[in-house]
C-alpha cells in the first residue's frame, strides 16, 4: 500500500472531476489517497473528497489562495509535500496542475513526470506511459532513483471516472508563511464560452477548413451543447479564424483523448492525428473517401457536414 | 536589461516518426530539425524588446548535442545578439536539461529575463520553464499570451481552460514561457542569416555549467508507435440511413452517447 497524495484542483470552489477521478482510483487500487486542497474558503469541500475516496484531506485555506498564482500555490503545495512525506504527488494534467507540480518537484530535487496518458499499479509503484512528438509515439517513463515523492501528471479521461469506495476522510489545516510571495494575481477575463475545454471534454467535436465560416461552427456547436461537449478545431481552421487557438486539436495545439471524438470536415493532416488519434471511439464526416482521417476512425461518414451534421443532431435529440 | 532565450531543437512537426530498433529513441535518419515552435516565440518576444530598447541584448542558449547550433544559429539570424551551446546528450531529461540551462544563466550572472516557450514540440513535458526558475531563484509565469513591460514588473496574461485569462504581475528577474498566440515570428532575412554567421556561440561542456550525468533523473524507454487501429466501419445510405446507424453504434456498440 503506496501513500498516494492527489493535488485536489479546484477553482471557484469547485472541485475538478480529472482531480476526483485520480483519488478514486488510487482509493479503488488499495492505496492510502491523501486530498491535498489549496485555496480560499475551501473546506466545504471535505464531505466531496471523503465520498470520492480521500482518507486523509490536507486544507491549505488562505486568503491569498483565493485565486490562482504559480508561486504562492507552489509554496503552499511544497509546505504539505513536506510535512506529509507520501510516495506519489499526483494531479491532474490540467491548465493549473501542468503549471504547478513542476516547481514542486524541483523544490523537492525529486523525479516527475507529466501529462501520462496510461497509469498502471504495480504493487506500490506506478508504471507511467505517455506520448511524446503530440502523441506520434509513446515512451515508457524509467525513474532512475528512488527518491520520493515522485510527482506525475495524468492526462484527464486517462483513469476510470468515480468510485464508491468512500476514504476516511480526516482532515488536516495547513498554515503556510506566504509573506514572501511577489507574484500578485490582478484579476481574470473569464472565457465566454460555458462549453468545457477541449482537454477536459468527454466528447468533443471538431471542425475544419470545409466549415468555410466562422459563424458556420454554429452547426457544430449545436450538436456539442446536446451532448456537453467541447468544440475543437484543425489548424487550417484557427488559422483562418474560424476559431481561437486555444481550440485547437493537434500538435502546436491541444492534445486530446475524450471518449468519443467527432471530426467534421477535417482531412487529417499528420499533425491533427497526433493531437486525436487517442480518442476511444473517433467518428469522421468528411466528402473526400481518401481522407487520412478515415484510417483513425471506428465510423466514417463519406458526406457534406453541413447536410450530416444538422441530421446527426436531430437523431441523437431522439435518445436524449 | 540582458534576455536570454532558451530554444530546443526538435523534429519539423510535419515529421513521420519511426522508432529505432531497440525501441529507446526514434530514428532521427532523415528527420528535418527545427527550433521548436513555441520557442520562436519567445525569440520573437525577446527581439522586440531589444528593439523597443537597443541597449537590451539577447542571447539564445541551447543543451544538445552538436547539431543544435543550427537552431542557435536561426535564433542568430533572427537578430539574437550572442549564442551559448551547452553540450548535452539529446537523451538528457529535463531536469538535467534545466539544470544545464540555470547553470549556464548563472555564469554569466547578468539575466534580468528569461524566455522559452511553454512546451517543447517533441517531448512535451512543460516543465523546463518552472525547472529553470526554481534553480535561479525566479519568479515565473508560464503560457503567456501577452507580456506588458514596466520598469521592474511585468504583467503577464496566461491562458488556462475554457479561454479563461489570468492576469499575473510578477517583479524581475523573472522567467517566462510562451504560448502560441503572444506574437508573430519573424522570418530571418537574407542579410541577417549571412551576419549571423559571424556573431558568437560560445561552446560550454557539462562541467562549465556545473552537471554530471547523475543529475539526470528519469529516462523515457520503450518508445512505440501508436497501436494501429483495426479499419473502421464505412456507413453508407442516404444521410438519414447514415445517422440512424451512426447514433445506434454510438449507443449500442461503442456505449460514448
Amino acid at each position: 500500500m503506496a501513500n498516494v497524495s492527489v493535488f485536489a484542483e479546484q477553482r471557484d470552489g469547485k472541485l475538478k472531476s480529472a482531480s476526483t477521478d485520480i483519488i478514486s482510483w488510487a482509493k479503488s487500487n488499495g492505496h492510502t489517497v491523501s486530498a491535498v486542497v489549496i485555496g480560499k474558503g475551501i473546506k466545504s469541500l471535505e464531505g466531496e473528497l471523503k465520498s470520492c475516496g480521500a482518507d486523509k484531506i490536507q486544507f491549505v485555506d488562505d486568503s491569498t489562495l483565493e485565486v490562482y498564482t504559480p508561486q504562492a500555490y507552489s509554496e503552499a503545495l511544497i509546505s504539505v509535500v513536506k510535512n506529509t512525506n507520501p510516495d506519489y504527488l499526483l494531479a491532474a494534467h490540467t491548465p493549473m496542475g501542468r503549471d504547478l507540480v513542476p516547481y514542486v518537484a524541483m523544490e523537492m530535487e525529486s523525479s516527475s513526470t507529466s501529462d501520462c496518458t496510461s497509469v498502471e499499479w504495480n504493487g506500490d509503484s506506478l508504471k507511467c506511459r505517455r506520448p511524446v512528438f503530440s502523441g506520434k509515439a509513446t515512451a515508457e517513463v524509467e525513474f532512475i532513483g528512488n527518491d520520493k515523492p515522485k510527482f506525475i501528471t495524468i492526462r484527464a479521461n486517462t483513469v476510470p471516472a468515480g468510485g464508491d469506495r468512500p476514504g476516511e476522510g480526516v482532515t488536516t489545516d495547513h498554515s503556510v508563511d506566504l509573506s514572501n510571495v511577489t507574484q500578485k494575481a490582478l484579476g481574470m477575463e473569464k472565457g465566454s464560452s460555458a462549453r468545457p475545454d477541449v482537454t477536459e471534454a468527454a466528447i468533443v467535436i471538431s471542425g475544419g477548413r470545409s466549415l468555410k465560416s466562422a459563424e458556420n461552427f454554429k452547426i457544430l456547436e449545436k450538436l456539442a451543447d446536446l451532448l456537453g461537449a467541447a468544440v475543437g478545431a484543425s489548424r487550417a481552421a484557427v488559422d483562418a479564424g474560424f476559431r481561437p487557438h486555444r481550440d485547437q486539436v493537434g500538435q502546436t495545439g491541444k492534445v486530446v483523448s475524450p471518449s468519443l471524438y467527432i471530426a467534421c470536415g477535417i482531412s487529417g493532416a499528420i499533425q491533427h492525428l497526433a493531437g486525436m488519434r487517442t480518442s476511444k471511439c473517433i467518428v469522421a464526416i468528411n466528402t473526400d473517401p481518401e481522407a487520412p482521417i478515415f484510417q483513425v476512425a471506428d465510423y466514417g461518414i463519406v458526406g457534406d457536414l453541413f447536410e450530416v451534421v444538422p441530421a446527426l443532431t436531430e437523431e441523437i435529440k431522439k435518445i436524449r | 536589461m540582458n534576455i536570454y532565450v532558451c530554444i530546443k531543437q526538435v523534429p519539423d512537426t510535419a515529421t513521420k516518426i519511426k522508432i529505432n530498433s531497440d525501441r529507446t529513441w526514434i530514428d532521427t535518419n532523415g528527420i528535418k530539425w527545427i527550433v521548436s515552435p513555441y520557442d520562436e516565440f519567445a525569440i520573437e518576444e525577446a527581439l522586440k524588446l531589444k528593439e523597443s530598447d537597443p541597449s537590451n541584448t539577447v542571447t539564445v542558449i541551447s543543451a544538445g548535442p552538436e547539431r543544435v547550433k543550427e537552431a542557435i544559429r536561426t535564433g542568430l539570424a533572427m537578430g539574437a545578439d550572442k549564442g551559448i551551446h551547452i553540450e548535452l546528450s539529446e537523451m538528457a531529461d529535463t531536469a538535467l536539461t534545466a539544470k544545464a540551462l540555470a547553470g549556464a544563466i548563472k555564469k554569466q550572472n547578468d539575466a534580468s529575463l528569461v524566455l522559452m516557450g511553454k512546451e517543447a514540440a517533441d517531448d512535451g513535458l512543460a516543465q523546463v520553464p518552472q525547472f529553470v526558475s526554481r534553480l535561479l531563484g525566479f519568479s515565473c509565469v508560464t503560457v503567456a499570451l501577452e507580456i506588458t513591460y514596466a520598469a521592474d514588473v511585468l504583467t503577464v496574461k496566461r491562458e488556462v481552460e475554457g479561454g479563461t485569462i489570468e492576469k499575473i504581475q510578477t517583479p524581475l528577474p523573472a522567467v517566462i514561457a510562451a504560448q502560441k498566440g503572444l506574437n508573430e515570428p519573424r522570418y530571418a532575412s537574407l542579410p541577417n542569416i549571412m551576419k549571423a554567421k559571424k556573431k558568437e556561440i560560445e561552446m560550454l561542456t557539462m562541467a562549465d555549467v556545473g552537471v554530471t550525468d547523475s543529475d539526470q533523473m528519469v529516462r523515457l524507454v520503450g518508445f512505440d508507435l501508436p497501436p494501429t487501429k483495426q479499419p473502421g466501419r464505412k456507413i453508407d445510405g442516404d444521410v438519414a440511413t447514415q445517422v440512424q446507424e451512426l447514433v445506434k453504434a454510438l449507443k449500442d456498440e461503442a456505449k460514448v452517447v
